[in-house]
């Protein structure tokens, strides 16, 4: 069993996805689409570990603008249609890299203030689907670019509530049950736009430390289902944002997420012995950095990117 | 992603080959939807990609662009109806392969918002949905039992399902009968708990026959003690009964309660020689909203009493946002012809408030208060003490506590406070269970609540803690959850009757005799029941396990507060003070504040830069800005205390920036300031 966390391993898994050679295996072609993802994900992970020096900031941001859609919206790879998802991964990339000075502002906040419904949710695309992540979406994005008043920030924030479940969870729209990932975007959001109030911490806060598995000492996403690191993410951070976090037993979730690395090859699974991927190592360490496991740098819960990159972009006219 | 063993890899020949076949069909995919091209080769193209990638979104799109190209609403109904089954088709396909593709679901969902209407297999759709949920899964790897109805556990399907309900009007009702007959099948099913929920509560909302309050919560009520008393294990069906029935049989038809200072029938003394004022608190256990010089209105001999602004005890100082706690300052002036006489009635009335939850005040509420108005002693001019200087608590000085007051008749009241008691009942009887004993703790708490009785009061609380204790023992993962619900506990037994409260009661002699309660060494790590200290103007909670300040921000009258040896470990966790505007003295000396967070719990609990909120554009200093952004709100703060606290920043440094920022500060860590 793992007892301390393999940086530098996770760091070379990390660059080896990131270079030419590994684009051709059947795992990466099928990915392609949603390299903007993957590429927030692992830049963000050696954001963490004080190595984003690693990579090429030219090579990345050039990429990044190619996939820049006419509408403003980026796309998940060079040539694929633009969405949300993938454009706030593409701001959340240049805002790493110090860069988001490049953006036409204008152009991008216009493409998603534009994809806000009339009862103040938010499609992800022009196709229209529609999921409390895009809420988050929105309202992050926008907040980094600081154009938050180009949207309905009150009906934004109502919709989100009538997404409340009973057990003060939240799911993907109204009368969706509650699942961790949601709850992350709905209280994240609400973080986002100083809304916490409209929460009931203590009833989700219940619900949300009664995810650890006593066995495992992982999280899961909703009752009865298996632990998975990316859960560490998920439910942590919710319950760091309304200050409950004390309520979880933290030594045992450190465990979870060391023993599900691949202590040989480097990366994080989404749980022990299973396999690795880019997906699961961010969450991974980033659930170590909100359990301040030494070494690696404090995330900020609401925006999922560095604290320091946050304040710089925040604290700054 | 999830879920793939780690020694399952294939071999690299053969992924080598997948990779370039799936590599060709996406260049040639591309250029396709590029180029805007919709023949049958191209769409089958699309259909072949998809059904090896479904996540590959571009090509779910294209397919939406190719089907608005082919029909349109002259278009034949054959047509139609071929081509939405080619669709629905590739989704099947695609979701065999994933049954968790967002895509894939919406594709569905989109097809049939579109044309849903001139498909003829529409009725079709439910029973697809039916067999899929039931079907139970035989994968090799998943060995446990209980995952072999992970179908029902899909969340996809459960939402897809509420679209179909609508699209083809099935009822309520019928939607419960399935979801009985899930429960039937596995009884720890989440989704179908939570689907019951969402089902139950609108059938009773539209009062759907057989669907009155009293009867629909008893049958739930034994359905679910079925599933729970039998199988403990099981989370799911425990928090349909305790999230979802018992809160609805607590919280239906529940009045609204409110608790003010002062409060009626209660006397107090204003000290000044010419003018002042003094405040009017209210404080409502629901969130409310509309309070204003309108729906609250004062009847007194003072001047000027019709225009009290009310304000919200919130950052946002709008009288439509909801908050518990509301403030207003009821001003005076000697030279005002009832003062000859130092002794005058306020009457205040509510109406027409409404709560968060629906909660309308059908009838006015009154309350009248008395004030005496002496010719005052100068405040307080030494450093305050919390060590000396104090007189006991004179008992015949008593206040009426504080308690609840219920804003209107209850109307519910005798049946839910029967179903608790018969809860309770069960609950007492199961053996060691952890769900069992905090149930039973939480319903022991909701029937103090309910007890007006004063000779009863107060009667559950030792066993509450009892509970809490055991708890604690049992599961001592969730130790810190169990210990905040005991601090709760205790801090409303400390407060249920005058007689246990006038233990912890003294007043301060140097500051013209306030009222100081002391709760320090109790082990709090919670503070609650300040309902009940609305009146109080010195706070001791030093010696305790605190970690934030959150609660206080109700206790309007504070002037001393004291929570030096507690476990506060930053500025943001003491941003609940920043409403306390007669704050005077505030000793946080010996906690673990040093002014750089590896990770701030309450950094979005307090307004910043970083939620949008508080003034914006107000220049924030970079360096100290949470220190600045909870400090600045202390316009009358003379006394600071933040000794033993591991500070990052230099003494010298800090001290000169806390004194730019608290304008009136005369003590800092014990110390006198000079100019």
């Amino acid at each position: 069993m793992a007892d301390k966390l393999v940086a530098d391993k996770h760091l070379r898994y990390i660059l080896n996805l990131m270079a030419e050679k590994k684009k051709e295996s059947f795992e990466s072609v099928v990915m392609d689409h949603l390299r903007m993802n993957g590429a927030y994900w692992g830049l963000t992970t050696l954001s963490l570990l004080d190595k984003l020096g690693s990579v090429s900031e030219d090579e990345v941001v050039s990429w990044v603008m190619t996939c820049q859609h006419e509408s403003g919206g980026f796309a998940g790879n060079t040539g694929h249609d633009p969405h949300v998802l993938y454009t706030l991964s593409a701001v959340q990339i240049l805002a790493l890299f110090d860069k988001l000075n490049i953006l036409d502002v204008e152009k991008v906040s216009n493409y998603i203030a534009g994809l806000q419904n009339e009862d103040g949710s938010f499609s992800g695309d022009i196709w229209g689907e529609v999921d409390t992540r895009f809420s988050y979406i929105a309202i992050c994005c926008l907040s980094i670019l600081k154009c938050l008043d180009k949207i309905n920030v009150k009906k934004a924030v109502d919709y989100i509530v009538s997404c409340k479940n009973l057990d003060g969870g939240f799911g993907c729209s109204p009368g969706a049950e509650s699942h961790a990932g949601q709850i992350f975007c709905c209280v994240g959001a609400l973080a986002i736009t100083g809304n916490l109030h409209r929460v009931d911490k203590d009833l989700l806060g219940w619900w949300l430390c009664e995810r650890q598995d006593y066995e495992s000492g992982g999280l899961n996403g909703r009752p009865e289902k298996l632990p998975d690191v990316c859960y560490s993410w998920w439910v942590l951070s919710s319950l760091i944002m309304i200050d409950r976090v004390h309520w979880i037993e933290k030594a045992k979730l450190v465990k979870f997420i060391l023993d599900s690395q691949d202590m040989d090859n480097g990366g994080i699974s989404d749980r022990p012995s299973y396999t690795v991927d880019i997906f699961h190592t961010y969450f991974g360490v980033a659930g170590l950095s909100l359990l301040e496991y030494p070494g690696v740098k404090t995330i900020d819960p609401a925006y999922a990117l560095p604290v320091h990159v946050i304040n710089r972009i925040l604290f700054t006219k | 992603m999830h879920g793939r063993g780690r020694n399952e890899a294939s071999k690299p020949e053969e992924t080598a080959a997948k990779a370039l076949e799936l590599r060709s069909l996406q260049s040639q995919f591309m250029s396709n939807h590029h180029q805007k091209i919709y023949t049958q080769e191209a769409i089958q193209l699309s259909a072949k990609l998809l059904g090896i990638n479904p996540e590959a979104y571009t090509a779910w799109n294209y397919r939406k662009l190719a089907l608005v190209s082919r029909i349109n609403d002259d278009s034949d109904p054959s047509l139609v109806n071929s081509i939405i089954d080619e669709e629905l088709g590739v989704v099947k396909k695609a979701l065999d392969r994933n049954p968790k593709s967002y895509e894939a679901w919406y594709h569905r969902k989109w097809v049939l918002s579109k044309k849903g209407h001139y498909y003829t297999s529409l009725e079709n759709e439910l029973q697809l949905l039916n067999d899929y949920q039931k079907q139970q899964l035989v994968n090799d790897y998943q060995k446990q039992d209980d995952r072999k109805h992970d179908n029902l556990r899909n969340f996809h399907a459960w939402n897809y399902r509420r679209f179909v309900v609508e699209l083809t009007e099935t009822s309520a009702e019928d939607e419960l009968q399935y979801t009985n007959m899930i429960n039937d099948i596995c009884f720890s099913i989440y989704s179908a708990w939570h689907y019951r929920s969402v089902l139950v509560s609108s059938l009773v909302a539209k009062k759907a026959d057989g669907f009155m309050p009293k009867e629909t919560i008893r049958r739930e009520l034994d359905y679910v003690h079925n599933a729970i008393f039998t199988d403990e294990v099981k989370q799911s069906g425990w928090f349909y009964y305790y999230l979802w029935l018992l809160d609805q049989t607590l919280k239906m038809e529940t009045p609204l309660r409110f608790s003010s200072w002062p409060s009626d029938g209660s006397i107090i003394t204003t000290f000044c020689s010419e003018s002042g004022s003094f405040p009017l608190i209210l404080y409502f256990d629901q969130a409310v909203s509309g309070v204003n010089s309108s729906t609250v209105t004062i009847d007194s001999e003072l001047q000027g009493h019709e225009d009290l602004v009310w304000e919200p005890v919130s950052d946002n100082k709008n009288s439509q946002v909801d908050s518990c706690v509301w403030v207003a300052h009821l001003k005076f002036d000697s030279r005002e012809p009832c003062f000859s006489r130092n002794e005058y009635k306020v009457k205040v009335s509510l109406g027409g408030i409404v709560s968060s939850m629906g909660c309308n005040l059908s009838t006015p509420y009154e309350f009248v208060f008395t004030v005496l108005h002496t010719v005052g002693e100068s405040s307080q001019q030494g450093i305050v003490s919390w060590t000396d200087g104090f007189d006991n608590w004179d008992d015949a000085q008593s206040k009426d506590l504080n308690s609840l007051i219920a804003l209107d008749a209850d109307a519910g009241f005798e049946w839910r406070k029967k179903a608790i008691k018969i809860e309770i009942d069960h609950l007492r009887n199961l053996p060691d269970s952890k769900f069992g004993k905090l149930i039973l703790a939480r319903l022991l708490m909701a029937e103090e609540t309910m007890i007006s009785d004063d000779a009863v009061k107060g009667f559950h609380y030792t066993e509450i803690l009892q509970l809490y204790n055991d708890l604690i023992a049992l599961d001592s993962w969730h130790a810190q959850y169990y210990k905040d619900e005991h601090s709760v506990a205790l801090l409303h037994k400390v407060t249920s009757s005058t007689k246990s409260m006038s233990r912890h009661l003294f007043r301060y002699r140097k500051m013209n005799n306030i009222v100081c309660l002391r709760l320090n060494n109790l082990t709090l790590s919670r503070i609650a029941a300040v309902e009940k200290l609305l009146f109080v103007q010195m706070l001791d909670l030093s010696h305790n396990e605190l970690h934030s300040a959150e609660g206080l921000e109700a206790m309007q009258l504070l002037c001393c507060l004291n929570l030096s040896h507690n476990r506060i470990r930053s500025f943001s966790a003491l941003d609940s003070l920043r409403h306390l505007k007669q704050l005077r003295v505030l000793n946080v000396s010996h906690n673990h504040i040093r002014g750089e967070n590896p990770v701030d719990t309450t950094r979005y609990l307090c307004s910043s830069p970083l939620s949008n909120s508080g003034e914006v554009g107000r220049e924030v200093p970079c360096k100290y800005w949470d220190v600045y952004l909870v400090l600045r709100d202390f316009m009358e703060m003379k006394q600071f205390d933040i000794r033993g606290n591991d500070l990052i920043f230099s003494g010298e440094e800090f001290s000169s920036f806390v004194r730019q920022v608290v304008p009136k500060l005369v003590w800092l860590d014990g110390h006198k300031l000079t100019n």
